[in-house]
């Protein structure tokens, strides 16, 4: 069977499972597609093919001797940013370079559990600070549809490699958009997960009171399937939450009625400034959603516009304590110096990319004394609000429609000099990540250009299979997503 | 807000242990001044009976049993410090 590459993880399970396919020939034609294509899309940063060969064999004899699951042998690429046991995790950060994992983020654990191999890593903005992949210090990747434009970020290996079919599926992970944004732009399916859903021990910290690990992948169902996988409480992540986890794939069927769903239109999210063929595109897949028997509602997220600066704040804060940790004494760069601050200053000035020190610089000013109450407490009063926006919203809806991003994805350079240009474009994502809510992006169309445009789906806490489930009823009655890229 | 949309950038750089070039330094000058400019608007609300979020969802001394459990291999670890001799990270030193 050729190309397997091209399939998604439901298809290959069924042709693993019929015997008509190894996870060997999966993962040949996969560093095949890797070897065609990648010298001009940039997705991986460092690929283990001996590994990932041995993973996939080892799949194969598991397989023959009794063990089944939906992952077992599918390949998947790993944003930089998620310790897998023995393989480099960077971060896409000179600080971290030659950085080892000596252990596997619990995320992993479970997906290696359930027989996945992973491939390697893949690119992404430094510390996943950024929306365009361009803050990694090693690479440009370049979005597969057209290779003059970014991928988005700061998954936008993630998404890139899954849009060229150089991997099956592959993790993320969203602080303020960093699933959803890169799968918009690349024609992908991305999926954040609602705050305390997936464990993030393992996963290096950016903003902790946001951070969740997501799947980017072909189709809905393939992001619920890894959803499955590895959500659930885990003793390593006090956040996680405690909640049975259900059967997401297993609720996915043929019927893609939504007779009985209510989806809410939020008036603020067609912002000023936003591209025409985005609106008509996000405008015609609700029409698509009613014709599918949805009943749609306007409502009113009235806080929508303070969540970029609300966002940059409180990410930015939280970032500056975290990355407090890369100090060149335990692990990674040092450059000596005649006491320890200087060593301190020395490695960060040489480790750290622009994008990031400025984010530590913004957030250890948001925290400091005389500014703390002025900035960042305030930003946190007004994080309520922009929660309680979504509580009254989802006393009137089951779910809520909205574009990914403003536009399609921009070429690369165009936003790279004015950080403020970049955040901007942030607005209607980082919402979701400040509410802890859920959301999903498919693709709903393509600019004139040939750009991908996405979907928003959002979800109340925990309401996963909700978003899901309209995704995929939207999804398999349109046909977005069977749409490749010529590479 | 603050009284300010003006930050010192060297000071504040120094608090966070990064040495900047003072061509990064006039360049995140204007850069991050632009966006504390941007979150101002945050002053047009009235949050004198907000209560603050601090994490999306509200928990509380979340605890685990306190068993003995193995620990990272202690090789793979040390094997990503910058110095190290006999199985154990070198630090600079801190008192003369």
């Amino acid at each position: 069977m050729a190309n397997l590459n091209t399939k998604t993880i439901s298809e290959l399970s069924d042709l693993l499972e019929q015997g008509k396919c190894t996870s060997v020939e999966i993962v040949n034609d996969v560093l095949a597609a890797i070897d065609a294509r990648d010298g001009k899309i940039n997705a991986y940063l460092t690929l283990d093919r001996a590994s990932a060969l041995k993973q996939a064999e080892a799949a194969d004899k598991a397989r023959a001797a009794g063990k089944k699951g939906a992952l077992l042998g599918i390949p998947l690429a790993i944003k930089d940013l998620l310790n897998v046991k023995g393989q480099p995790c960077t971060c896409s950060s000179k600080i971290l370079e030659g950085y080892i994992a000596p252990y596997d983020a619990t995320a992993i654990a479970k997906l290696r559990e359930a027989g996945a191999v992973f491939l390697g890593r893949v690119n992404m903005d430094e510390f996943a600070m950024g929306s365009s992949t361009e803050s990694s210090a090693f690479k440009k990747t370049r979005n597969p549809w057209n290779t003059d434009h970014v991928p988005g970020g700061s998954s936008g290996g993630s998404a890139a490699s899954v849009a060229a079919d150089e991997a099956v599926a592959a993790l993320g992970s969203d602080t303020g958009g960093s699933i959803r944004q890169p799968a918009a732009f690349c024609g992908c399916v991305g999926l954040k997960p609602t705050y305390g859903m997936i464990s993030r021990y393992g996963l290096t910290a950016f903003a902790s009171s946001l951070d969740q690990i997501g799947p980017i992948t072909k189709t809905v169902k393939d992001s619920a399937i890894l959803l499955e996988a590895m959500a659930g409480k885990d003793e390593m992540d006090s956040t996680s939450i405690d909640l049975p986890v259900p059967n997401f794939a297993k609720e996915l069927t043929d019927d893609h009625s939504l007779k009985g769903m209510k989806l809410g239109l939020p008036n603020e999210y067609f912002v000023d400034g936003m591209d025409t063929e985005v609106a008509t595109a996000v405008w015609n897949a609700k029409k698509h959603c009613q014709e599918l028997g949805a009943e749609i509602v306007n409502i009113s997220l009235p806080h929508s516009k303070y969540a970029i600066a609300v966002y940059y704040i409180i990410a930015t804060a939280e970032a500056s304590a975290n990355l407090a940790r890369f100090d060149g004494i335990r692990y990674g760069l040092r450059k000596d110096g005649a006491d320890p601050i200087e060593l301190y200053g020395k490695t960060r000035a040489a480790g750290f990319g622009p994008e990031v020190k400025r984010r530590i610089i913004l957030g250890t000013y948001v925290l400091s004394s005389g500014y703390y109450d002025a900035y960042y407490l305030r930003a946190q009063k007004v994080r309520t609000l922009i929660r309680n926006d979504f509580t009254a919203a989802f006393k009137q809806c089951d779910a809520i429609l909205a574009p990914v991003t403003p536009t399609p994805a921009y070429k690369i350079g165009e936003k790279t000099n004015d950080p403020l240009k970049m955040y901007l474009d942030d607005i209607l994502t980082t919402p979701v990540n400040l509410a802890g809510i859920c959301g999903l992006s498919v693709p709903c169309g393509f600019s004139k250009a040939g750009l991908p445009i996405g979907l928003q789906i959002l979800g109340d806490s925990f309401k996963e299979a909700n978003i899901l489930k309209i995704g995929h009823a939207y999804e398999q009655t349109t046909d977005w997503h069977r749409q490749k890229p010529r590479i | 807000m603050a009284d300010s949309t003006h930050m010192d950038v060297s000071y504040i750089a120094h608090l966070a242990r990064i040495h900047l070039t003072d061509g990064e330094t006039k360049l995140f000058q204007g850069q991050l001044d632009q966006v504390l400019t941007y979150v101002e608007q945050l002053g047009e609300l009235d949050v004198s009976n907000v209560e603050p979020t601090a994490h999306a969802m509200a928990l509380v001394n979340v605890l685990r049993d306190d068993t003995p459990r193995a620990s990272l291999d202690h090789d793979a670890v040390i094997a990503n410090a910058p110095a190290a001799r006999d199985g154990q990270i070198l630090v600079p030193k801190i008192l003369e």
